[in-house]
């Protein structure tokens, strides 16, 4: 099992957003987390490489328990990519790539250069390496930041809504690009309520509900079939399943 | 004018003897403001609340008293304790500690302007946060800052004047003294006035081209 989860609560104040949630991934898979908003996704995937530390459960990836001391090192399998992109304003969109195997992975300026135009190749932005990102479209940022988590070549990529914030006709391009990633075999958790990347390229969907697992499946059978009205709602309401399917 | 001419030409090169020894006490002070102010600026962002009590302490102990009474202190009343500075050292340590809480507050607004989710963009990747402050933060924290930095610079150019109180030999004292000698206050303070002038431009347009020069594109 390439990245377990276990068991994991989270809380703020009185309002519990996690109520124990767990999952595993197998490597090379890739999983859609769905659901309602405000039912605790976005927090999962922030508790899993604990950029919002769980209250309570586990995250181990290969078998390795991620604990305050090697959180760093552990950070570096499990690839996180924001929905507001997060690049780094003042570096061309080649030094966003690079400065991470540079500075983290302690590679040479030569061969973190030529790794990051490799990375920009395979999401189509080698044409706009120079540039930086203030000077590139929303779309162009995300593919960007998704080449900057491939450059720490991680076992895992965490989604974090990576088309949300986007115009929608810049959504395409990041769907296309994740698509390809699933199929090159890359081990990949998305939080998303993008339908066709569900349906074409996830191997299972997890739909959350109030800070649980309601239930989760292969996508043939959960948009098809859904097992709880609370899943059979959502999916009318975001335009899947339901009787018009 | 071909009089204040005359004046300039006879006494200029006494004054501006003067020069080196307000330039090093200027970028003296000014390093070790940004340097200390750094240090400062991370205390009172980052630090527990030891640290940041004491860091907020001494930017505000250092911020609310005038620097002259800090300038005296240093050179005359730490004496009394056994702690002996020389006028030179004792200047660039008062103008360096009063300018570090201020250059605090101005690295630490900068730092605050910077995106939170840069930081945590640079966690996710694995650096640690010391990193991500060296290598994502700092580096467009310090673009920032420039506009406020060379105010600072500027302002602490002209305090080094203060240092004349406990006898550095800096331009201002070589002017008093040439306007006792003269008895020409009038014209050897205007001298003074235009040399600083000349100073403080130098200063501020060439940190206005680093300014131009760091900018990032598009934004």
């Amino acid at each position: 099992m390439l990245l377990q989860v276990e068991n994991i609560h989270k809380r703020y104040g009185t309002a519990e957003v996690l109520k124990g949630v767990s999952l595993n991934v197998v490597a090379g898979q890739s999983k859609v987390i769905m659901g309602p908003s405000g039912t605790g996704k976005s927090t999962l995937l922030r508790c899993i490489n604990h950029l919002t530390p769980p209250d309570q459960g586990r995250v181990l990836v290969e078998g390795v328990e991620i604990t305050s001391a090697n959180l760093n090192k552990m950070r570096e399998k499990l690839a996180f990519v924001f929905q507001d992109f997060n690049l780094f304003t003042h570096l061309r969109a080649v030094d966003n790539v690079a400065v991470g195997p540079r500075k983290i992975r302690g590679m040479n300026k030569v061969a973190a250069r030529d790794l990051a135009m490799r990375e920009l190749e395979r999401v189509g932005m080698v044409e706009r390496a120079e540039a930086y990102p203030a000077e590139l479209s929303g779309g162009q940022q995300q593919r960007v930041s998704i080449a900057r988590a491939l450059a720490m070549e991680p076992k895992v990529i965490l989604f974090d809504e990576p088309t949300s914030a986007l115009d929608p006709e810049l959504t395409g391009e990041v769907v296309a690009v994740m698509k390809q990633l699933a199929s090159d075999g890359m081990t990949m958790l998305v939080v998303s309520h993008e339908i066709g990347f569900a349906r074409q390229a996830a191997d299972e969907i997890i739909f959350m509900d109030g800070g649980h697992i309601l239930e989760q499946g292969p996508p043939e059978q959960l948009f098809a079939s859904p097992q709880h009205e609370r899943t059979r709602q959502f999916l009318s309401r975001i335009g899947e399943g339901g009787a018009g399917a | 004018m071909s009089e204040f001419l005359e004046f300039g030409a006879e006494h200029l090169p006494y004054i501006l003897e003067g020069l080196p020894i307000t330039l090093g006490l200027w970028a003296l002070a000014m390093a070790i403001g940004a340097l200390f102010g750094l240090l400062l600026a991370w205390a009172r962002l980052y630090g527990n609340k030891l640290i940041y009590g004491a860091a907020t302490a001494y930017v505000e102990i250092f911020r609310g008293t005038p620097m002259l009474v800090q300038m005296l202190f240093i050179y005359l009343g730490l004496p009394e304790i056994g702690i002996v500075f020389d006028p030179f050292t004792a200047a660039v340590i008062a103008i360096g500690l009063n300018t570090s809480a201020y250059q605090a507050e101005y690295f630490r607004g900068a730092i605050r302007s910077i995106p939170r989710g840069q930081l945590q963009a640079a966690r996710a990747m694995g650096m640690s946060q010391f990193q991500g402050l060296r290598w994502i933060i700092l580096p467009q924290a310090l673009r920032r800052v420039i506009p406020q930095w060379s105010n600072e610079a500027i302002l602490e150019l002209k305090y080094t004047s203060i240092a004349y109180a406990i006898g550095v030999s800096e331009l201002t004292a070589r002017a008093e003294k040439v306007g006792y000698e003269t008895f020409m206050f009038f014209e050897v303070f205007m001298l003074l006035a235009l040399i600083y002038i000349v100073l403080t431009g130098t200063v501020a347009q060439i940190l206005q081209f680093l300014e131009k020069r760091t900018a990032i594109p598009g934004l």
